[in-house]
């Protein structure tokens, strides 16, 4: 009975967590076609609801009464797992993004290496389907994104580095708090500027959307899917979005911590502080998908290994020698 | 307790069965899939014991990376093909005897740690004194390798480098008559090397290349 009780609680805790953030998935297309609208002087989606809001739901909708087609020469166990594995990881990172220091569902020791493990694993979903969809498009597609991601990933994991050497701490509660008296926005700007843009590329958004470019590959490794399980993918890469904001939001911004540490601005919850980062940073992203224009692929990948890799080494070095010197390495 | 055993049972049938499936299946992609399962199982059973970093750690590398590249050999070059040949010819029965040798060898290795390993008394005790300190899994792993190892942990990323230097020394050539994009020399043109304005004349027109 008693371990009934516990996993019940957890269950509860659990749909608290991934209720939200599904909701807010379904609103941040919204937020996101009416940013890319705008930029354009358009209008986006305006009918359904006020302002367009319901617009998601009815896209939903939509989707969930469509015929799932599943070609007949594809690998059809694991063109079904595809998009489940895409959403399944997309979502289960969240257990451990702390809400407030004691908001959190997993506060685990190594919290930031299994953010990292769950957002590497995330180019399986990717690979799964357009190979198993056994067509030149989607294979295409699942090619480009393994490598672009596997890529990526490298400049990710030295620049969350360049964060633990200033925290000492792999527990992103640790991370947040050591934030307190100055955000590592400010002493490690360039190393935000690269892990947004290698953001976009790990979220295979525009301008390093190649996995999905639709003048070269229709819609890349979607091609072959369709009804609930293409909305699936969708689902899954805006979740992803979502959990790379919150990232950047917890690694440089102060996560739920407060700008200014003074009385009015504390009294804000630290869910609605690390909600607003969040935004500021999904809203940079859908600014950027309207502004720049698609890269080539020899460009991304020079990006990725001559650009980005070296310049977050040497800030390696850089941060790891000025804390040296100043004695400010922290020891516990 | 109890739950503890049915996790680690689960993780470590799932781990076994994968394993197995590695190399019964046909199928050279669905290999690759089952060795990731075999992966994530592994690393959860080394979360289970405390080892949460080389968890994360052999998630990160072996699933993220390692995993990612063998699938994407397997897909591109036609391995499937060279896979079922071996089935299909008789000549399999040949590696029968290595392989029967080689796990015959590993397996009496993995008897004769875990017999050293138990007839050791002193590892007990340093395993008792670790978790009497409140000491994070990482922090210690951090402490033994950068002070007691720091040698032979330089000498293995030294290894490893020149592995990849070799690699690439191996398989890099220089191809003549590649055109190639110079950021430098593109940003660097000015207007006046660029364009040329030129008096054409009716019924003449001009010469551009020369």
């Amino acid at each position: 009975m008693e371990y009934l009780n516990i996993v019940f609680q957890e269950v509860y805790k659990i749909l608290f967590l991934l209720v939200p953030v599904l909701v807010s998935v379904a609103m941040v297309v919204w937020l996101d076609r009416r940013v890319w609208a705008f930029v354009q002087k358009r209008q986006g989606p305006n009918v359904v609801g006020p302002f367009g809001l319901l617009q998601s739901l009815a896209d939903a909708l939509k989707y969930i009464f469509k015929e799932i087609i599943i070609p007949s020469s594809s690998n059809k166990v694991i063109f079904i797992l595809a998009p489940i594995v895409t959403m399944t990881l997309a979502l289960i990172a969240w257990a451990v993004i702390p809400f407030s220091a004691t908001q959190v569902l997993a506060d685990i020791n190594v919290g930031i290496l299994y953010l990292f493990a769950v957002s590497s694993l995330g180019v399986y979903g990717i690979i799964m389907g357009g190979w198993a969809s056994n067509s030149k498009y989607p294979f295409l597609g699942a090619i480009r994104s393994a490598a672009q991601m596997v890529s990526y990933e490298v400049s990710i994991g030295v620049i969350i580095i360049n964060v633990l050497l200033c925290v000492g701490s792999l527990n992103l509660n640790d991370i947040v708090i050591a934030q307190q008296n100055m955000w590592f926005v400010i002493p490690l700007f360039p190393m935000f500027v690269i892990f947004f843009i290698s953001a976009l590329a790990e979220t295979n958004r525009p301008p390093f959307d190649l996995p999905e470019a639709e003048a070269e590959l229709v819609a890349g490794y979607q091609t072959e899917y369709s009804g609930m399980m293409y909305a699936m993918f969708w689902l899954g890469e805006y979740a992803n979005i979502l959990l790379m904001c919150a990232m950047g939001a917890i690694l440089f911004l102060g996560g739920w911590m407060s700008p200014i540490d003074v009385y009015p601005f504390t009294l804000v919850p630290g869910a609605i502080w690390l909600i607003l980062k969040i935004l500021l940073l999904f809203i940079l992203f859908a600014l950027v998908k309207a502004i720049v224009p698609r890269y080539r692929y020899d460009q991304l990948m020079r990006l990725g290994w001559k650009v980005f890799l070296p310049l977050s080494l040497i800030w390696v070095v850089l941060t790891a020698s000025y804390l040296f010197y100043f004695n400010l390495l922290p020891v516990n | 307790m109890i739950a503890h055993a049915i996790f680690f049972y689960t993780f470590s049938i799932i781990a076994v069965v994968s394993a197995i499936m590695v190399t019964a299946s046909k199928n050279t992609v669905h290999s690759v899939f089952f060795l990731i399962l075999d992966f994530i199982s592994i690393s959860c059973l080394f979360i289970m014991i405390g080892a949460e970093f080389l968890g994360m750690i052999m998630l990160i590398v072996y699933v993220g990376a390692v995993a990612v590249l063998f699938l994407f050999v397997v897909m591109m070059l036609n391995v499937a093909q060279q896979k079922n040949q071996w089935f299909a010819g008789q000549q399999s029965s040949r590696h029968i005897p290595i392989g029967l040798i080689i796990s015959t060898l590993i397996f009496v290795e993995v008897i004769i740690v875990i017999g050293g390993w138990k007839y050791k008394p002193e590892i007990f005790d340093i395993n008792n004194s670790i978790s009497q300190v409140s000491i994070s899994n990482t922090h210690s792993l951090g402490q033994i390798l950068y002070t007691d190892y720091i040698h032979v942990f330089q000498i293995s990323g030294m290894i490893l480098l020149v592995a990849m230097v070799g690699a690439i020394v191996l398989t890099f050539r220089q191809r003549s008559g590649v055109k190639r994009q110079s950021y430098i020399k593109q940003i660097s043109r000015e207007r006046a090397e660029g364009v040329e304005v030129l008096e054409v004349q009716s019924n003449k027109g001009v010469k551009l290349d020369d």
